[in-house]
């Protein structure tokens, strides 16, 4: 697995017109992340979206650094990303190309050379998650499941050594979204979920609990979201 | 089952299909400029008869090309009563019949051509401004991310105008438009999120 280290990191953001010129989204917070499945849970706002943001780059931190098996992340940007999948709560941002087999296609265009080889390629992705016969479908016809498995998709299609997810079975209903579940908790890769779904919290390795701009709690599943349940007001 | 947001191509091994797209291309221009340059009868026929021809061999569902003349059946109509008007039928039918030409010959073009064959063709032909700082990868996913748009932008409209007619609001153009604005905006850093998650751009 890899190390995600967050070394006294501090992520503040602008606030035009707001009563103060910023407000702080997450306190000075460091930790160390080795785990293969790690939950992010708290409430809307706590900041567990920069927390997972933070590991690929969308979200560069104000103050200390990021570090991927010790390549810092705001100075490596490109490298990082190419290790690191991120998964948004919303597909129809993510899936970006007109058809299914085009989109896994473009992640896929630094992998592989040649269009038809590409092609092959995707073709290759879309039969192992199932989705072969949507391969010439426009991605503007596909359900919120299908259209969120074909960005996991198009991000495992480049096998990155992490998975960061952003609540990805928010949006889902429940057979879809225990069908997503059980895709990214299969995952061979490192996974960093950030979720509201509590069941999917439990099957990790490591919970932390994020309120308010900081990490509230962290350790074993079972404890943190026992306390995360009791605390919820 | 449609592979374009716009529900245009049709996968297929037609010789249309195969065709290289810049030569499609041309093609369609070469045609646009004659129907203009000579513009008469026999060439607006020769046009439409050549439009029927490459509907048929790029096998175009009649759906299909009825939808693509339908969206323009207004502009159409208005066109032809204000030609009739003005220097008769005849030219009416110059006129007219010209652009249903042209529009069923885009039709076989987009419904031969994939997106993705089109991204790849722009990305050849802009290799020369390279040296000029262009970067076609870029520009060629623009442009796709433009089609892409197009759906969803409408998609958006649909949604916007529906929430507004829930809370008896459809006659207030700023109950509509506002939102409307504010998510295309917001779906367009989204965008810009996730191609900068995928590492799009990095290089």
């Amino acid at each position: 697995m890899s190390r995600i280290e967050l070394d006294r990191v501090v992520v503040r953001a602008a606030t035009p017109g707001g009563p103060q010129p910023e407000v702080t989204v997450l306190r000075e917070t460091s930790l160390v992340l080795t785990e293969q499945r790690v939950a992010l849970v708290g409430p809307n706002g706590s900041g567990k979206s920069t927390l997972a943001r933070l590991v690929n780059g969308l979200v560069e931190p104000t103050g200390g650094r990021v570090l991927l098996d010790g390549t810092d992340v705001a100075r490596h940007g490109r490298e990082v990303r190419r290790r690191v999948g991120f998964i948004f709560t919303d597909p129809t941002a993510q899936v970006v190309m007109p058809t299914v087999a085009e989109d896994v296609a473009l992640s896929l265009r630094h992998h592989v050379k040649g269009r038809e080889e590409r092609r092959r390629a995707a073709e290759a992705v879309l039969a192992s998650y199932g989705l072969s016969d949507l391969a010439d479908r426009s991605v503007h016809t596909l359900s919120g499941g299908q259209r969120q498995l074909l960005a996991i998709a198009g991000v495992l299609a480049t096998d990155p050594d992490v998975v960061v997810a952003d609540e990805p079975t928010t949006l889902l209903d429940l057979a879809n979204s225990r069908r997503i579940a059980d895709l990214l908790l299969g995952l061979d890769q490192q996974l960093v979920l950030a979720t509201h779904d509590l069941d999917l919290a439990l099957r990790c390795d490591r919970v932390l609990l994020v309120d308010d701009g900081a990490v509230v709690a962290d350790g074993d599943p079972v404890s943190v979201v026992d306390h995360y349940r009791a605390t919820a007001h | 089952m449609t592979s374009s947001p716009l529900g245009d191509y049709q996968p297929g091994s037609t010789v249309l299909h195969r065709l290289p797209v810049g030569a499609k291309l041309l093609g369609l221009v070469a045609v646009s400029v004659v129907a203009v340059a000579y513009r008469g009868v026999p060439s607006t026929t020769g046009a439409i008869l050549l439009a029927v021809l490459l509907c048929g061999v790029a096998r175009v569902r009649l759906a299909h090309a009825v939808r693509a003349l339908r969206r323009l059946l207004v502009a159409m109509a208005l066109l032809a009563a204000y030609q009739v008007w003005q220097r008769g039928a005849e030219h009416a039918f110059v006129v007219v019949g010209a652009l249903a030409a042209l529009v069923l010959l885009a039709t076989v073009f987009t419904t031969t051509t994939s997106v993705e064959r089109m991204i790849d063709a722009i990305t050849r032909w802009l290799q020369p401004f390279r040296r000029f700082g262009v970067r076609p990868d870029l520009v060629a996913l623009a442009f796709s991310l433009m089609i892409r748009g197009i759906p969803l932008t409408l998609q958006v409209a649909a949604e916007t105008r529906d929430a507004a007619r829930a809370r008896g609001l459809e006659r207030n153009p700023r109950a509509y438009l506002t939102p409307l604005v504010i998510r295309v905006v917001a779906h367009a850093r989204a965008t810009g999120d996730a191609l900068h998650a995928r590492g799009i751009g990095d290089d």
